[in-house]
Formats: structure tokens, sequence, C-alpha cells
């Protein structure tokens, strides 16, 4: 199912939290929301959950208009709200059996939606305890497991790895990926390698509007258009390797990083690539190049660059 | 209809698992009980008033359920409120109706188990004399639907906070004009005022069911306030939407 957002606009009293967002999602695609807090991914996942209204714009599901449609569109998502508030007095296969029923599942596949959501979020130790006595990492285990209940096409996910285990993150990351092949995930989150690692798409949203949208990959050669090589070059006198270096024409800058071991930061000029130079220069020269790195620009730079200002 | 009863039933299951059920019923019974069978108000238990007549269970009954059903619904939407837990509810396939009724029916059926429990001093008395089955069966309905009218209320009051106290206090507040302000005030004035808060006491209607006179002008006024508190409820719920 597909879910296509217009022109969303949410205020709180006089303050928008969503201003004019439009996106859309297709399909068998992981779209992760980034942004500071109080940027308005909440907001805007509740909307879309149907928790809140939205008062100006138009959010589609599956070609059908959630304002006219909510009660049928509601069964088609598993959402993952940012508290995972949970009945604490329900042990957790009463929880997910009452969950189930409740997203319409007929009663003879409860019990086999249960089992097999408890198999999945690793419960079976902890099935029979109390959602009051479960940790922090259960406790969201559960959370993920009463969004997936139902097996629905749309999963709206707010911080799912939260509290959860570096090898139950692992596992976790691994579900969502395996779940977008088919079904539409927006999930949102502060560990930017989260969203590397997991989604296609990353929408980054500042001030309840969105600043970025694209792969990692794009963005990253949208923030920052010129190529950064480390290097390291042997066997030649420092000064000489950087003043050869500086004459090359498609190189922008020189710098050292290390000048005993001859290690250089080198910054190709806009739009252009100086690797195959460089390597000409040192088989020219005689010189060994050890070390030829690409310095990739870290999300949490265009993160900071898009969202501080 | 299948996705009210889901949450009913679970509803039911919470005031079980949480012994606030088994409280319920034995400050019920136990008040009912002692003051109907062993002392009551001025000497007027049964054996006192030496009459085969429910009156006295009534009565007491009245009053406490009065006190009891508060209790009973402050936390029923405010606790969710509080711990977050009505947002994973309301985006489920269920609509915000759904889940008031299903939660008023919970309540309801709570009382209703707990009158049931009251029948043996009902065939107690019937075996020591000649017990009116007429009186019975309206003083029945009588509580019935004066718990349905409280509930309602409490509902709308769990509805309006996070803070159970507030809920519960609420209720009291508003059910004690229902319950005995209109009355005083009925006696106080006179010619049309005097019946105007005559039709808004529910004592009133209360009296002329339990007396036996089920008339459709009683049923219509807790019909009327049962349908005005769940219809409120539903608004109160829904304004998160358009919160600004």
């Amino acid at each position: 199912m597909d879910i296509k957002i217009e022109n969303l606009t949410k205020k709180y009293g006089y303050q928008k939290a969503v201003d004019n967002i439009s996106f859309n999602v297709k399909t068998g695609e992981i779209v992760g929301f980034l942004g500071p807090n109080g940027a308005g991914k909440t907001t805007t996942m509740k909307i879309i959950t149907n928790y809140l209204n939205c008062e100006e714009g138009e959010i589609t599901i599956g070609g059908k208009s959630i304002k006219t449609n909510a009660e049928e569109i509601k069964k088609h998502i598993g959402y993952l709200p940012e508290s995972n508030p949970l009945y604490n007095d329900m042990p957790v296969i009463d929880y997910l059996e009452f969950c189930a029923a409740l997203q319409g599942i007929e009663d003879k596949f409860i019990p086999g939606r249960v089992r097999e959501m408890v198999k999945v979020c690793g419960l079976n130790s902890e099935k029979h305890k109390k959602i009051g006595e479960l940790s922090k990492g259960y406790r969201q285990r559960v959370g993920l497991a009463q969004a997936m209940i139902h097996d629905p096409e749309i999963l709206i996910l707010d911080e799912p790895t939260t509290g959860l285990d570096p090898n139950q993150i692992v596992e976790i990351r691994r579900l969502i990926r395996e779940l977008g092949k088919e079904k539409t995930v927006i999930l949102s989150t502060h560990i930017l390698s989260e969203v590397e690692a997991t989604c296609d798409r990353i929408l980054i949203i500042n001030n309840g509007a969105i600043v970025a949208d694209g792969t990692a990959e794009s963005l990253r050669k949208k923030a920052k258009g010129n190529e950064v090589l480390s290097v390291r070059i042997e066997d030649g006198d420092a000064d000489t390797i950087y003043k050869t270096l500086k004459a090359i024409s498609t190189i922008d800058s020189v710098d050292f990083t290390d000048r005993s071991k001859n290690r250089f930061e080198i910054q190709s000029s806009v739009g252009s690539s100086s690797k195959r130079e460089i390597f000409n220069v040192c088989v020219k020269n005689g010189w060994v190049l050890t070390e030829m790195t690409p310095s990739e620009t870290k999300l949490e730079d265009i993160f900071r660059e898009l969202t501080l200002n | 209809m299948k996705s009210i009863l889901i949450i009913t039933r679970r509803e039911l299951n919470s005031f079980f698992d949480s012994l606030i059920a088994y409280i319920i019923l034995a400050l019920l019974l136990g008040f009912t009980g002692f003051l109907t069978w062993i002392r009551g108000f001025g000497n007027s238990d049964v054996f006192m008033l030496n009459q085969a007549t429910l009156g006295q269970f009534i009565g007491v009954a009245y009053w406490t359920l009065f006190f009891i059903i508060p209790a009973l619904t402050m936390r029923l939407i405010a606790e969710e409120k509080k711990t977050g837990t009505i947002e994973l509810l309301l985006t489920k396939a269920i609509s915000d109706r759904q889940v008031v009724i299903g939660k008023f029916l919970s309540t309801l059926l709570l009382i209703c188990i707990a009158l049931l429990l009251t029948l043996p001093y009902v065939i107690t008395i019937a075996s020591i004399g000649n017990l009116d089955l007429g009186e019975v069966i309206c003083g029945y309905l009588g509580l019935i639907l004066m718990s349905a009218t409280y509930i309602s209320i409490g509902l709308y009051a769990s509805s309006i906070t996070s803070n159970q106290i507030v809920a519960f206090l609420a209720t009291l507040f508003i059910g004690l004009f229902f319950h005995i302000i209109f009355d005083l005030l009925k006696g106080a004035a006179t010619g049309f005022i005097g019946d105007f808060f005559s039709m808004l006491s529910l004592s009133t209607h209360f009296e002329s069911i339990a007396r036996g006179v089920v008339d459709s002008k009683d049923i219509i006024y807790f019909l009327s306030i049962i349908i005005l508190g769940l219809f409120l409820t539903e608004v109160s719920l829904s304004k998160r939407k358009i919160s600004g």
C-alpha cells in the first residue's frame, strides 16, 4: 500500500508542528525519519495512524483518503508509539491475543499469529509474565509484536530499537529489512547508523518541514560535492610530494595530516576526481602509494548541517 | 459489535485481575447485607420491620452503588490517558465510540454480577413472607438504570482528565446533584421550578420505578442521561484530534 502525503499541516495552537509536508512512500520501501527533538516526526506519524487529525492537507493510503476511510485503513497499519505504552496488568500472551482480536483477525487464526510473533520477537521465555514485570527491552519486543500481529501492510515504528541490546537491535533491523521487501515501513530514529543500515530512503525533518529527501548516498553527494581522499605516499621527500600534488590541476587543496609519515588529505575541486592523477604522479616519480582512502562525509555531518541553523 | 465485546471482556478481566471487582463485591454485599438483616438505620432491618419487603435493601444499595461506581469508572479512561495506552488503543481498527461503549458495558456488567449475587437475599425474604415479585423486578431494574447513569457520568469524568482522583471526585460531584441536591431543591421550591427540579432529580425517577410503576417518562430520563454521558465521552476522546 502506498502512502501519499500532500501539503500536510498541523498546528498546536499557534505553533506549527508540521508545516506543509509532502512525500510519497511506495510499497516495499523503508523510509527513515530523522530530525532533532520536536521536529514533527512523531506528530506526522500520529496523523498517519489517525490518532490525530490533519486540518490541512491530504493523506491517501492505498488510494483512499484517511479522512473518509479511517476504520478500513487502520486495519492495515501496525503502529509502535514512541513511549511504547502497554497494559502492565496483562500477561504477554493475553495482550497479544487482545490486539489480534481488535485488529479483526478471525478467532481461529489468533493462536497461530500469537505463536509466530512470540517466536519472531524472541518472547518465548517471558510469554506468561505480566507486561509490567518485563524489562525495557522485552517491553519493546512486545510493542513490536503487537504492531506486527495482524501482518499489516504498513508499519509505522517510532524509534523501534530503543532499549534493545545490540544483538536484538541487529535482529530487529534484519526483521524490518525483511518486512520492508513487501510492506511499507516508516520508522523514526535518533541513531543515524540505524537509518543507514535499514532504510532505503531518508527524510530529514526540521521545524516541521522536510529539509532533505533521498538515499544516504544521494544525501552525501548533495551535502559535499567534492571528493576528499586521505593518502599516504612513501619513498619521497614530504615537501616535494606536497608541491607536486598541489600542482595537479584537479586538486583544490592539500593538507598534511601526519608529516613524518607522509600522510595527506587531498580535496579535489567540485565535480572532479583526482585519484588517477595522484597515482600517475607517484608512478612517474617512483613513489610508493601505500594508502588511498576516500573519506565519506558522515551522515552526522549532513544531519548537523541541515538541522542546525 | 465484536470489537465492543473485545473491549468489554478485557476491562472486565482487568477488574477481576486487579482485585477491584472483589473489593466492590464485598463492599456491596457487606453493606447491604448488614443493613438489611442485622441492623438497619432507625431499626429498619427486615426483622424489626416484620415485613417481607425489599425496600430496605433497595435503599441501601441505592446509596452504596452511588459511592462504589465512581471508584470503578475513575480508571477506565484516565489511566489509559496517563500511561499513553489510549494512543495504542485508538489506533487499532476500532472507533472511539466502540471503545466508549465497550468500557461502559464492562462496568455495567460488573454491577449486574454484583446485583446477581444479592439474589439470595431476595430468596430468603421470599421464603419467610409474601414478597411482591413485581416490586423485586422493578427494584432491580431501577438499580441497574441508576448504575448505568452513574457509569455514564463516571466515564465522562474519566475522559476529561488523566488523574483518577479528579475523575472520582468529579463523578461524585456531578452525581450528588442528581442523587440528592435536585431532590432538596425540589422540596425548597414550588410551582414550575419545583416541577423542574423534580424532573431533573434522579431519586424521583428511581423511587417511581422502585415503587413498581415503570413509566416511559422515567425510562426516557435514565436513557437520555446515559446517552448524553456516552456521547460527551466520545466527544471528549475525539478532542485530541483537533487539539489547538
